[in-house]
């Protein structure tokens, strides 16, 4: 099954490109330490469900790009014909000659309903061309005007449009010293508006990436390539093929629905943070040798204790006794830092996979206690290595991950709201303060439900 | 990509206006090395075929014939206007968008304003619309003006009302020339607060500038290649005060080096909507971020660095020293210092070979002794644009909406109220038809309001923070 990618916004499509670029290198690679029999198989399904194969040409990447004004896509789609290896379909973008000014209202209000008929129609195009669609994946940072405010409409389109198909909206975190200044009320609507529609939230923080970059990578003078570098790293360790479960002779034909399945029980609860280890630069690789038991006792320790990145783990954080008479719901004893799931999806790639020990991620205590850890964890693994890396290891998880980032931006949104500084730009386009206190609301809402599990 | 169209009113305007065409037309050939008419240069200037005498359809692709600015030429005197259109760069311009008189508005706001307003309302309106046609996209519309004499003004914030009344959806950015305590025009604070009125109401950013500054800046450049101390020379081309490269021949007149200061902000201003970048920061995100309330859009800015050395290899000290340089008092485009007033939202536009990294390092480091308003702790707009200034590896605009431009405000109203109290020149003004005695008083409570706005987030400074209570969810 295909999945069709919209890139909404610069922010949207610097990651897409990048991510198109890792998965087509990463499956035309001759790194996959395994049988040539597998690598045709991986090859042909990663094919099927990102790109449109023509009949002499490269392969043409399923995917919509959309900004309000030109220079991105323009870049955007020229450096993805140099490459040699993929190109987009030069007809499925739309622009125009304006930004949306880093204002969601403007995105949202004006710009959605003004150019809704024009994107849905390349968005029905892409979804024909597959022979079966698995679903959308949106790409978008919430701290601009387009991505954000643009996003959050046709997210809602593509849920009216197609109610049976699967949304997954990656949304990038910005930096926490402002990219933007208005961005926490661009994030604050935007996360509340993808909540409604959206199946799940897939959350980069740049904070996070950036650090990766510094600490691991080892990068001196980081730039925006860099950073969406690395999330494209990420996304392509979550969505390159592998087999659902054990004994899996094909594989598993449903990315989407297999990760919605598995990771989102209550819609409630949508946020999914990613970990992926290990990282560092490429050059390094050669003299690194991981092994897997290593790689899971650090992705489990980061799970718990909540560390964004393989460095500076906190180790003296446990997870709680179970077994006591304690009644459920009440999380009193647990201890603050320590990162409460409610599902977790583990992905392993490389030499010796099946091999691998996963029983420390089926620890009751390491979910919430309405949860048991049958339905709570699931692996997925396949022996085919994955750019690059001999052995890689990935978490998508649902849990408390997000629950500070999230408090942070609510908070410093709300703040700026109580003095009422820029609300004049949003009404301007008819956002209202009640629409405000809308989005505030709901967010507490999410809060509350993450903070008592 | 969207366009902007310059309107350059008064001698000062269109003197500044000038010096902007010629560096536009300097960076745009620096980079555009293949001759073709693209995007980046259809933001300012229209591409026409000559041999259909500048009347036929506009060129949207190919080579570039013959450009022409997008700009509106206004002033009640002809020598200046007249002595731009037989210079090195009579041919950007289109002989139809000007507007000229013969005997000036004799320093008085009211004859700009309300004389020349009425009789050229219709002329003005109709250029305008013809400049507008010609654009795909009309994003924003630039004045250049000065505040202290009488077509700049009077006539330049007349235009900004009809901008307005015509225009409503079109950015009005202007960027205002305020005269220094020994401007030789005894009228100028009259002029000058009769025209902040308008400014208030009428503008969406602007961008206010003091001779005083500009001199000081080309004194210290001055002082820094004479004395010999750089130890390396400077390229010529990169001194913001510099014509080098563009069509101006080297006899400089003594107002060009603070002219080309002012061109080059508003260069840098419109670099990353021209020019690509990894982070685009567009004209509309300016007035976006940068405007918290409607009326607080006066924004201070500074340019670094002010000119490179010969040297190409520029360690990151020296890119560190530039962010430090665009928050220290004497790059200030006017008489203020950031530092000790109160931050509303600060913008920083790199252009060049500058990272990311680069700039959250810089912020984390400067951040602990700035001052920001407690409702904007990280009220910080981020800009990168990879095409750097003609000269330069790479440099910074940093726009400001601080609370130090109040003190500007306060000495203009104080002199105002010196030559008021008095009635002295008031009869100047009354005489002309549509002046009333009432102008000059809102004027006055209208800068008196603005100034005690600013007094109220100055209270706030320093003050306890106490965050308002979050809302409480019914578990």
């Amino acid at each position: 099954m295909s999945i069709v990618t919209v890139q909404l916004g610069q922010c949207g499509n610097q990651i897409g490109r990048e991510v198109f670029n890792t998965i087509c290198s990463d499956a035309r690679g001759a790194h996959g330490l395994c049988s040539k029999k597998e690598n045709e198989s991986y090859h042909d399904t990663c094919k099927e469900r990102f790109f449109f194969e023509e009949e002499s040409e490269v392969p043409v990447a399923r995917a919509v790009l959309v900004d309000m004004e030109p220079k991105v896509i323009g870049q955007t789609l020229s450096m993805a014909a140099r490459s040699g290896c993929w190109k987009y379909d030069g007809h499925s973008h739309f622009c125009q000659k304006q930004g949306s000014g880093n204002n969601w209202a403007n995105g949202y209000s004006v710009h959605g309903p003004r150019h809704k008929e024009a994107i849905m129609n390349l968005v029905q195009k892409e979804a024909e061309k597959c022979d079966r669609l698995s679903g959308f994946f949106t790409i978008m940072s919430m701290a601009g005007g387009t991505g954000s405010g643009l996003g959050a409409f046709v997210t809602q389109c593509l849920r009216d449009a197609f109610p049976t198909s699967f949304i997954l909206n990656h949304v990038i975190w910005p930096y926490g010293t402002g990219e933007v200044i208005v961005q926490n009320y661009n994030s604050v609507l935007t996360l509340s508006h993808l909540y409604q529609s959206s199946d799940a939230l897939l959350v980069h923080e740049n904070d996070v990436i950036h650090k990766i970059c510094a600490q691991l990578m080892n990068i001196k003078q980081i730039s925006f390539r860099d950073v969406n570098q690395v999330i494209a790293h990420q996304l392509g360790s979550v969505f390159q093929p592998t087999y659902a479960g054990e004994g899996g002779l094909l594989y598993s034909r449903n990315p989407l629905g297999d990760l919605m399945e598995t990771l989102v029980p209550h819609p409630e609860f949508k946020m999914l943070g990613l970990r992926n280890i290990p990282q560092m630069p490429e050059n390094s690789l050669a003299y690194s040798t991981f092994t897997w038991p290593g790689l899971i006792k650090h992705l489990r320790q980061m799970l718990i204790a909540n560390a964004k990145m393989e460095e500076g783990i906190d180790w003296q954080v446990r997870p709680p006794r179970l077994g006591s008479s304690i009644p459920s719901g009440c999380s009193t004893n647990k201890p603050l830092h320590f990162n409460t799931s409610i599902a977790n999806l583990v992905i392993l790639r490389g030499k010796d996979v099946h091999s691998v020990d996963l029983g420390s991620f089926w620890d009751p205590s390491l979910y919430t206690s309405w949860l048991n850890p049958q339905d709570a964890f699931h692996a997925w693994k396949t022996p085919r290595a994955f750019n690059k890396y001999e052995k890689s290891a990935s978490l998508v998880s649902n849990s408390q991950f997000l629950l500070k980032p999230l408090d942070n931006v609510v908070g410093k949104a709300w703040n700026m709201f109580a003095s009422k500084a820029y609300i004049h730009q949003y009404t301007k386009y008819g956002i209202e303060e009640e629409d405000f206190l809308d989005s505030f609301t709901a967010l507490e809402q999410v809060i509350s439900s993450y903070t008592i599990l | 990509m969207a366009q902007s169209v310059v309107v350059q009113v008064g001698q000062c305007g269109n003197q500044v206006g000038c010096r902007f065409w010629d560096l536009a037309l300097r960076e745009h050939a620096a980079v555009n090395k293949k001759g073709i008419y693209d995007e980046a240069l259809s933001s300012f200037f229209r591409n026409i075929d000559t041999r259909s005498g500048g009347d036929g359809p506009d060129i949207y692709k190919g080579k570039i014939c013959s450009l022409k600015a997008r700009a509106l030429l206004i002033d009640m005197e002809e020598g200046v206007v007249n002595e731009i259109l037989q210079g090195p760069l009579r041919d950007v311009f289109d002989s139809k968008q000007l507007i000229t008189d013969v005997s000036g508005s004799g320093n008085n706001w009211a004859v700009g304003h309300k004389v020349y307003g009425c009789q050229y309302r219709d002329d003005i309106v109709e250029k305008l619309r013809k400049n507008a046609e010609h654009c795909d996209c009309l994003q924003c519309f630039f004045i250049i003006h000065s505040m202290g004499g009488g077509t700049g003004s009077g006539l330049g914030t007349f235009v900004l009302n009809l901008l307005e009344d015509e225009f409503p959806e079109v950015y009005r950015f202007v960027t205002s020339v305020y005269p220094s305590g020994e401007d030789d025009v005894i009228t100028s604070p009259y002029n000058s607060v009769l025209a902040m009125k308008e400014l208030n109401e009428h503008a969406d950013c602007v961008l206010p500038i003091e001779n005083e500054s500009l001199f000081d800046i080309v004194n210290k450049i001055h002082q820094m290649i004479n004395s010999g101390k750089l130890g390396s020379t400077v390229k010529q081309n990169s001194l913001v005060t510099s014509s080098a490269g563009s069509a101006k021949s080297v006899q400089e007149k003594p107002f060009d080096a603070m002219n080309n200061i002012v061109a080059n902000l508003l260069l840098n201003l419109t670099s990353s909507a021209r020019f690509e970048g990894s982070l685009n920061m567009d004209l509309n995100e300016i007035s976006m971020n940068l405007v918290p309330f409607p009326r607080l859009h006066y924004l201070v800015s500074s340019l670094t660095p002010l000119y490179t050395l010969a040297d190409v290899n520029v360690p990151s000290r020296r890119l560190d020293q530039m962010f430090s340089d665009a928050f220290s008092r004497d790059h200030q485009l006017i008489q203020a210092d950031p530092k000790h007033s109160l931050y509303l939202a600060c913008a920083l536009l790199v252009r060049g070979n500058v990272q990311v990294s680069d700039l959250r390092r810089n912020i984390e480091r400067l951040k602990p002794s700035l001052h920001f308003v407690s409702w904007n702790q990280e009220g910080w707009k981020t800009g990168l644009c990879s095409v750097p200034p003609v000269g330069h590896s790479h440099s910074l605009l940093a726009l400001a909406n601080n609370t130090c431009v109040k003190p500007t405000f306060i000495e203009l109203k104080d002199r105002f109220m010196k030559l008021y109290k008095k009635k002295a020149h008031l009869h100047h003004y009354l005489h002309v038809d549509g002046m009333e005695q009432s102008c000059f008083s809102e004027a006055m409570s209208s800068l008196s309001d603005l100034i005690e706005e600013y007094n109220e987030l100055d209270a706030t400074k320093g003050g306890p923070r106490t965050d308002p209570s979050r809302l409480k969810i019914a578990v």
